[in-house]
């Protein structure tokens, strides 16, 4: 499904990586480890089309994403470093417009048994705590539907149940057919993973 | 398509509605810069009468200023801006839906306070129209224009003023044609040629600006 070519990407004049190469097919995870400042979120951030690698490519079921744009946009659900909550919204409110906004329109019970299963309580995000803020973030996954999974630092900030719940949600994922590509400094012990290492930076 | 930019608006302004002071800033802003000059200038009705349309555009290009900073910072800072760059819809709507929500919510108000302001210069009730209208034309513009500034100074440190020295230069034909058209209403002339290109100003910038907008965002969001 999801292939990347010889990804080269530099900051500055700074080397961050050169030749990752991978090919991930229906049903993979793929980790991507390394150290800080070794380019991990560069690349998540290169394979869902947001940053441009100084060389080579990547390619979605055989196409360049360049020219996919939306078409790719809405195959993909990426999660980033920053939770992508409104601190005014609830988490219902965000968890709708996300979803609208990629195109997605999920029932009302759905969004809401969502968040219900993750416990995140109904009040403004201003309001929550970041593992709060984070599982509003990650109610996206429960009611996605789309075949690639980018998450950066999923597991940051999340208790042991959190991180229990979506180990399972990812192993839904892969059960399904989807991919997951993420990226984690500990071995959040994930069934099935392969690893990408990047090394320990520049 | 029209369903993302229908819940785009609608977000943006429950997000208005969620902080009305940031909206009511620069309102007051408005209000209180034009309601400055009668005050330097002192009672000297003609005078003022001479300069109203000046002053109060100038003072709604300020505002509009003052506000466009907030149009993709938030969204910037929180990472809902990568979310809207990976939507389903194409960028270039995306922004147009920002900059209706932000002229909704900026430009708006000051075509409805207006009149108010006027009457503080003793502007002839009949030219109320005129500078309603001109401002009606031509403060989406200026949140058309100030999106793409917006955009290219995104995450910069001061780019608040970087953003003033880019966008202010390209406001000036809307401030030329916006105060000329009550100038020449006030002259006893018809101001439909101003008004006009107004018009076609708009036109213009609907068509060309979410474009340029839009390069901008994925140059910043690099």
């Amino acid at each position: 499904m999801l292939e990347a070519a010889e990804l080269e990407c530099e900051r500055g004049a700074r080397m961050l990586f050169r030749g990752v190469s991978f090919v991930l097919l229906a049903g993979e995870l793929l980790r991507v480890a390394g150290a800080n400042g070794s380019g991990k979120t560069s690349l998540l951030r290169i394979l869902c089309g947001l940053a441009w690698p100084s060389a080579g490519e990547v390619r979605w079921k055989g196409q360049p994403i360049d020219g996919l744009r939306e078409d790719y946009a809405r195959e993909l659900v990426y999660i980033g470093h920053a939770p992508a909550v409104k601190d005014d919204l609830t988490p219902r409110e965000n968890l709708e417009i996300s979803c609208r906004l990629a195109g997605q329109s999920t029932g009302m019970e759905a969004l809401a048994a969502a968040l219900e299963r993750l416990g995140v309580p109904e009040l403004p995000v201003r309001k929550l705590s970041q593992g709060q803020r984070r599982r509003a973030a990650l109610a996206r996954l429960l009611v996605s539907e789309t075949p690639l999974w980018l998450l950066d630092e999923p597991f940051a900030a999340l208790d042991a149940e959190g991180i229990s719940i979506l180990n399972g949600l990812m192993g839904k994922q892969v059960d399904r057919g989807g991919a997951v590509v993420y990226t984690t400094h500990q071995d959040a012990g994930v069934r099935n993973t392969r690893v990408l290492d990047l090394g320990a930076g520049a | 398509m029209l369903a993302v930019a229908r819940t785009l608006v609608h977000r943006d302004l429950l997000l208005a509605l969620r902080r009305r002071s940031d909206v009511a800033t620069a309102l007051l802003f408005f209000v209180i810069v034009a309601s400055l000059f009668p005050l330097g200038i002192g009672a000297e009705p003609n005078l003022l009468r001479a300069i109203a349309p000046g002053v109060i555009w100038v003072a709604a290009l300020l505002s509009s200023m003052l506000s466009l900073g907030r149009l993709f910072a938030a969204d910037y800072a929180d990472g809902t801006l990568e979310q809207m760059l990976l939507g389903a819809a194409p960028l270039g709507v995306v922004v147009t839906a920002k900059g209706l929500a932000h002229w909704l919510v900026s430009g708006l108000p000051l075509v409805a306070i207006a009149p108010l302001i006027a009457l503080q210069y003793d502007l002839a009730p009949g030219l109320y129209g005129v500078l309603a209208l001109s401002l009606l034309l031509g403060t989406p513009v200026l949140s058309l224009i100030g999106a793409i500034g917006a955009a290219l100074t995104l995450g910069l440190r001061g780019g608040g003023v970087l953003l003033a020295l880019l966008v202010l230069p390209l406001y000036v034909p809307v401030l030329i044609l916006g105060a000329g058209s009550v100038e020449m209403a006030a002259a006893g002339l018809e101001p439909d040629g101003q008004l006009l290109l107004l018009g076609a100003l708009l036109v213009l910038a609907a068509a060309f600006s979410p474009w340029a907008t839009a390069a901008a965002l994925r140059i910043t969001m690099e």
